[in-house]
């Protein structure tokens, strides 16, 4: 059990950006809202936190700023797609590059300063002490699960993503709930990003995500719109991330390069898995995703 | 109040200004921003816009980033019009790279005159067949090929990592992930004396036109736009979906291979870890600001490389990151959404009610 505690502990770790970042995107896709540029907004989460952290000292502080950035950038696309009705496809592709371009842009000044990185935090004698993120991204699983399947405005929410014109017709505001929908998603990137910025690495590279926010993207499909399925799903991509530093401890002698490709080839091999299974895709899939609505009167 | 009303038909006419008031917003935002950092803005954009174009050689530059985004962005605007969405031709480009490097690598001091033109069918080779692993999960399981692409485009950087570092590195290189310098028989020549630019630009203008006729005036292009406007008219009439979806990632594919050759056997010579400063990302606003037109693909990669050639202008003149590019890229696309509005609705004054 105690040799295996400490591989748990980093598989979590791995899993946690992977698991904010996964529910925001859930909860803006139930309300119909498919939102591409979750790599963009964890960019942006992610630079924000590392420099407000590392200007003013408070980890609190960058985090909440990466939070909000996230939602900032996500307005944005709320913006675009919800009053230009503009292609939520390439608003999105474009939130994604903008937020490389961004982060790169910003970053520059703070690429080789270090975080001292969050201490974890012991919450009952016995039990190891623990990261708050960790213990946040479980909490807001229960949040997300408890807010979408068991009160009335989840059902709404839910309803907004089946069916955009009923909702509107039976007098919900369908806009102002996608809008709702779309800042929880970028404050959970932005979540996610500055876990990875002050936290887990913790420091600034250019794309320090690594493409976690398409793998995110990937998770919510994988497991078809169920938040616990997401949890489930980011701790298996939590393990294989985790391989590719343990397999070299273990002395495999696979070129650092091809461990590396394990978690993109892991999210390519299940997606082709799981689409065979197109029909839980289609049954689950909120009816009215990706597509732009515009109410008429 | 002001409302947003459905014109009856697209506007053609927003459908082409659009990209010009796109162009405009991104020049006063850049204007905004380069104040906010300090610069005045009028010198700030002569540097990043009119800088680079001063001589022969920048104009030469110029056209020679404009290649692999031509490339790249042609072969995507034929796919996203079928409404088949690779946007990974990062990978495929540097598999291009890849496939076409090898060869070079492999018949090292070989001076045929059939090593070039071999490079260049395994470049377009390389790009078709990382493209084709989307294609294949697509039509044999229905997987998202917007995300099986871009995960390739992860992959196809740390293959090319691991080849200059391991098996394909210089060994004579001093340890640095390179390969060694190709030969002249697998080296592109310039056109004119004192710039860079290759004969892959006339015949990038070559492929614009060729995918024109394709677009327009053939057959299997026409069952593409069908594909593309409406998936269930495609079926009805008969069209085969897969062939859709083949057709789209291959020739996508097929470009930026002919991309990523013209990258190592042009201006490169030889394999690098970094083959491509991501233009098979940029090819995606290249597509968009293009109306997924090849004319309009033509122009816009022309100012995409533009705004590559003023990010390194500014760099230099004016102490700013060269990630600036990528700022400028982004801000490019937005505005063009938010013009796009405009070509479906159309503003109303209503009084309210």
């Amino acid at each position: 059990m105690n040799e295996w505690l400490p591989i748990l502990v980093t598989i979590m770790g791995a899993a946690t950006p992977l698991i904010f970042a996964g529910l925001g995107e859930l909860v803006a896709e139930k309300a119909g809202v498919l939102n591409l540029g979750l790599e963009g907004m964890m960019l942006i989460g992610a630079v924000t936190a590392f420099a407000v952290s590392s200007d003013s000292g408070s980890l609190v502080a960058g985090t909440a700023a990466g939070a909000l950035a996230g939602v900032a950038a996500a307005a944005l696309f709320g913006v675009l797609t919800l009053h230009c009705l503009a292609n939520p496809m390439a608003t999105g592709l474009a939130l994604a590059l903008f937020g490389v371009g961004l982060s790169a842009f910003v970053g520059r000044d703070y690429v080789s300063r270090v975080l001292e990185g969050v201490k974890p935090v012991e919450l009952l004698p016995g039990l190891p002490p623990m990261d708050l993120f960790i213990l946040g991204s479980l909490l807001l699983f229960g949040a997300v699960h408890g807010f979408l399947y068991h009160t009335r405005a989840g059902l709404v929410l839910r309803a907004v993503g089946e069916s955009p014109t009923t909702a509107h017709a039976l007098g919900y505001p369908v806009r102002l709930i996608r809008w709702g929908a779309i800042l929880f998603g970028g404050a959970g990137a932005g979540l996610a990003g500055a876990f990875l910025a002050v936290d887990y690495t913790p420091m600034w590279v250019e794309g320090l995500t690594a493409g976690r926010g398409w793998i995110a993207l990937a998770l919510v499909v994988f497991a078809t719109w169920k938040p616990w399925r997401v949890l489930a799903g980011a701790y298996l991509f939590g393990g294989v991330t985790i391989l590719q530093f343990h397999g070299q401890a273990l002395g495999l002698a696979i070129p650092p390069q091809f461990m590396g490709m394990l978690p993109y080839l892991a999210t390519i091999i299940v997606l082709a898995v799981m689409s065979r299974r197109s029909l839980a895709i289609r049954a689950n899939a909120p009816a009215s995703l990706g597509q732009v609505w515009h109410p008429v009167f | 109040m002001w409302r947003l009303e459905a014109r009856p038909a697209p506007s053609r006419r927003a459908r082409w200004l659009a990209p010009l008031a796109a162009l405009a917003l991104t020049i006063v935002l850049g204007a905004l921003l380069f104040a906010a950092l300090g610069q005045p803005p009028g010198r700030a954009l002569a540097v990043f816009f009119l800088r680079p174009l001063q001589n022969g050689y920048g104009v030469g530059e110029w056209l020679l980033k404009a290649t692999p985004l031509m490339l790249c962005g042609l072969g995507l605007a034929l796919g996203f019009r079928a409404n088949v969405w690779n946007i990974g031709a990062e990978g495929q480009l540097i598999l291009g790279a890849v496939a076409a490097g090898g060869l070079a690598i492999a018949f090292e001091g070989s001076d045929s005159a059939l090593l070039l033109p071999a490079m260049m069918v395994a470049g377009i080779l390389g790009g078709m067949a990382w493209a084709a692993i989307p294609a294949l999960l697509r039509t044999s399981c229905q997987t998202n090929e917007i995300l099986t692409s871009l995960m390739l485009a992860y992959v196809a950087p740390l293959l090319l990592a691991w080849l200059v570092n391991g098996p394909w590195r210089d060994p004579d290189g001093f340890n640095f992930p390179q390969s060694i310098q190709f030969g002249e028989a697998a080296l592109l020549t310039p056109l004119f004396d004192g710039t860079r630019l290759t004969a892959i630009f006339p015949l990038a203008l070559g492929l614009a036109l060729a995918a024109w006729l394709f677009q327009h005036h053939s057959y299997l292009g026409f069952q593409m736009n069908v594909a593309g406007h409406s998936a269930a008219a495609a079926r009805y009439a008969g069209f085969s979906a897969d062939r859709t979806v083949w057709m789209a990632l291959l020739i996508g594919g097929g470009c930026a291979g002919l991309a990523g050759f013209a990258e190592v056997a042009g201006p490169l010579g030889q394999l690098l870890p970094n083959v491509s400063p991501g233009y098979g990302f940029a090819a995606i606003v290249v597509a968009f600001v293009g109306r997924l037109h090849p004319v309009g693909v033509v122009l816009a990669s022309l100012l995409m490389s533009l705004l590559y050639l003023g990010g390194e202008a500014a760099q230099m003149e004016l102490d700013l990151p060269a990630a600036i590019t990528g700022l400028f890229q982004g801000a490019l696309l937005f505005a063009l959404l938010a013009c796009d509005t405009f070509v479906n609705y159309r503003l109303r004054w209503r009084r309210q009610s």
